[in-house]
């Protein structure tokens, strides 16, 4: 089997996650090659082809160039798989991808069992086994499903490629995230609020548990979309990413965008009236319970200790 | 100015899920439905791009049963103009290239300047839908948008990158736009416009007469993940479980020690 590899520029580096393809195409026993929108400072350590287009000429977000130099290498190269993260960018670029090459595009691939490939459904609280019937096959990956392919080593041989292709849109640069305000990646208790709170009213309660525990609080995304809090606080892949000694979800159902955010946390208590939310399944503790039963009794109780 | 947006029905993400005869998709009984989220958004952003411009006509349209009609009514009822309803029994059966192929098949000689989806579908998750009627059409797409500005047939978003990362990004219509959560306030529809949607056009297409390519792929099997266990679940008395988790806490972590 062969895969085409498609690394991931942003903000002027190569990401880590560009590792994570090494690490899926190893697991499959696939030969592969990469293919990147880069810059000569930050290349890959990979030991094999890397088909390089110069990121200051095509830029980070050009999808109709990027698409059209991918085209051109994998009609050199016929990969049977096109792997993309499942990333902002490998959701863009990859339909294209699958429509011009005709193929099934299989997105969130989190495991492949027997052939078949393995992709969450539901918010996580199903699972569906998944066939392409087309000789190519995009994928998008996960963010951590595979893991890294050991320490990267190793330096990749380059071939550059070039494209005409016109834009058909403009980017104009990036906007950075929101300065100041909480630092939860270095909070060592995190109390963090969910959909399940109900209401603006309740992220008092679940601040004062935090204040209990002499920690911060967090939440995730539905309550910083509502604006209930402010975005700092957010806890996921567009928030922040934590690593505390205690994380404390409450009415947090376990959106995999949350799960990647937290899932370094130490000792996870979720608190949740679903006993078959996906949070469960990276909880130390389940509490089934109305949090806004349970939250104040707990706090109470921490504050007599 | 010509607006489409497309609508997804999905379930309650709460809901109690049970597997279908078949064990490829969910089983369509006894759940609660409402709209697909993202495409929420995408509703919202459409009307507000309609009130802004004044002359604008706001199509929605929906695949699936008769049921879907209820998400559709209610994006009547926030200020879309007309439903396209695509009548399949086993819409949920389809992959992603299938769907978008439906909707570019409709839209193909419509003439949309603007089309916005949801970013994904909260049940099957693809991500694909959007990008691909846009390919399709051959029409500039961006995808995951946050902040939607439009002046002059110049569209300027904010796309959602990773970390809190935004990119600034530009295009002219005609264009689609796939919608990410957060991208403004979906309003909830008042009476009076509950009322009023009831008398805007339904039109009824049958799916067979927009449908013109094969499956690209199939789900072979669906099931629920094994629980990987480990984790001690609490149920009962809210006293007896703040008690066991303070003891648990005090003896399995530095906290409270």
């Amino acid at each position: 089997m062969k895969a085409l590899l498609v690394g991931e520029y942003r903000d002027g580096k190569l990401l880590g996650s560009t590792y994570e393809l090494v690490a899926f195409a190893e697991k499959l026993g696939a030969d592969s090659a990469m293919f990147l929108v880069g810059s000569e400072s930050d290349l890959p350590q990979y030991n094999g082809t890397l088909y390089f287009a110069d990121i200051s000429k095509y830029s980070e977000f050009n999808p109709t160039a990027h698409k059209q130099l991918l085209l051109d290498v994998i009609a050199k190269e016929q990969p049977e798989m096109i792997v993309f993260s499942h990333s902002s960018y490998g959701w863009d670029l990859a339909p294209r991808v699958a429509l011009a090459l005709q193929a099934a595009q299989v997105s969130e691939v989190i495991d492949v069992v027997d052939g078949n490939l393995v992709v969450p459904t539901c918010n996580s609280k199903l699972r569906r086994d998944v066939k392409s019937k087309t000789t190519q096959t995009v994928v998008t990956l996960q963010g951590g499903a595979f893991g890294l392919s050991g320490e990267p080593s190793g330096s990749p041989t380059l071939v550059k490629v070039e494209t005409d292709a016109a834009a058909q849109v403009e980017f104009a640069g990036y906007e950075a995230v929101e300065k100041g305000g909480v630092d939860l990646s270095k909070a060592e208790i995190i109390v963090s609020a969910g959909r399940g709170i109900g209401k603006p009213d309740n992220i008092e309660m679940i601040a004062n548990l935090a204040q209990a525990l002499g920690g911060e609080y967090g939440a995730s995304r539905p309550v910083v979309d509502a604006e209930w809090t402010e975005h700092n606080r957010q806890v996921g892949t567009t928030g922040q990413t934590v690593s505390p000694k205690l994380y404390i979800a409450c009415g947090i159902s376990g959106a995999i965008q949350h799960l990647v955010g937290m899932k370094k946390s130490e000792f996870v208590v979720a608190i949740n009236t679903d006993k078959d939310a996906p949070i469960g399944e990276v909880a130390d503790i389940l509490a089934v319970a109305d949090l806004k039963e349970l939250v104040p009794a707990l706090t109470e109780k921490i504050n007599s200790l | 100015m010509k607006i489409l947006v497309c609508v997804k029905q999905v379930p309650d993400m709460e809901s109690k899920f049970k597997l279908n005869t078949e064990g490829k998709w969910y089983d369509n009984t006894d759940l609660a439905w409402r709209m697909n989220e993202y495409d929420e958004y995408a509703v919202e952003q459409a009307v507000q791009l309609k009130e802004q411009v004044g002359e604008a006509d706001v199509t929605v349209l929906s695949i699936g049963s008769d049921r879907v009609k209820e998400p559709m009514k209610k994006a009547l009822a926030m200020g879309c103009d007309r439903g396209v309803h695509v009548v399949d029994e086993a819409s949920f059966a389809k992959d992603p290239f299938e769907i978008a192929s439906i909707i570019a098949t409709f839209a193909k000689d419509k003439g949309f300047d603007m089309i916005f989806t949801g970013m994904q579908s909260q049940d099957r998750g693809s991500a694909q839908v959007g990008v691909l009627v846009a390919e399709m059409l051959g029409l500039a797409s961006i995808s995951t948008i946050v902040e939607f500005a439009y002046d002059n047939g110049q569209v300027t978003v904010r796309r959602e990158l990773e970390g809190g990362l935004k990119a600034i990004v530009k295009a002219k219509t005609p264009a689609l736009m796939t919608c990410q959560l957060g991208l403004n306030k979906p309003r909830y529809p008042t009476l009076p416009n509950i009322m009023k949607a009831k008398k805007k056009e339904m039109l009824t297409l049958e799916v067979a007469t927009l449908l013109q390519v094969d499956a690209v792929q199939e789900t072979t099997r669906m099931y629920f993940p094994e629980k990987k266990g480990g984790g001690i679940v609490l149920e009962g008395d809210v006293g007896n479980m703040v008690n066991e988790i303070i003891t648990i806490l005090k003896d399995k972590t530095g906290v409270l020690a």
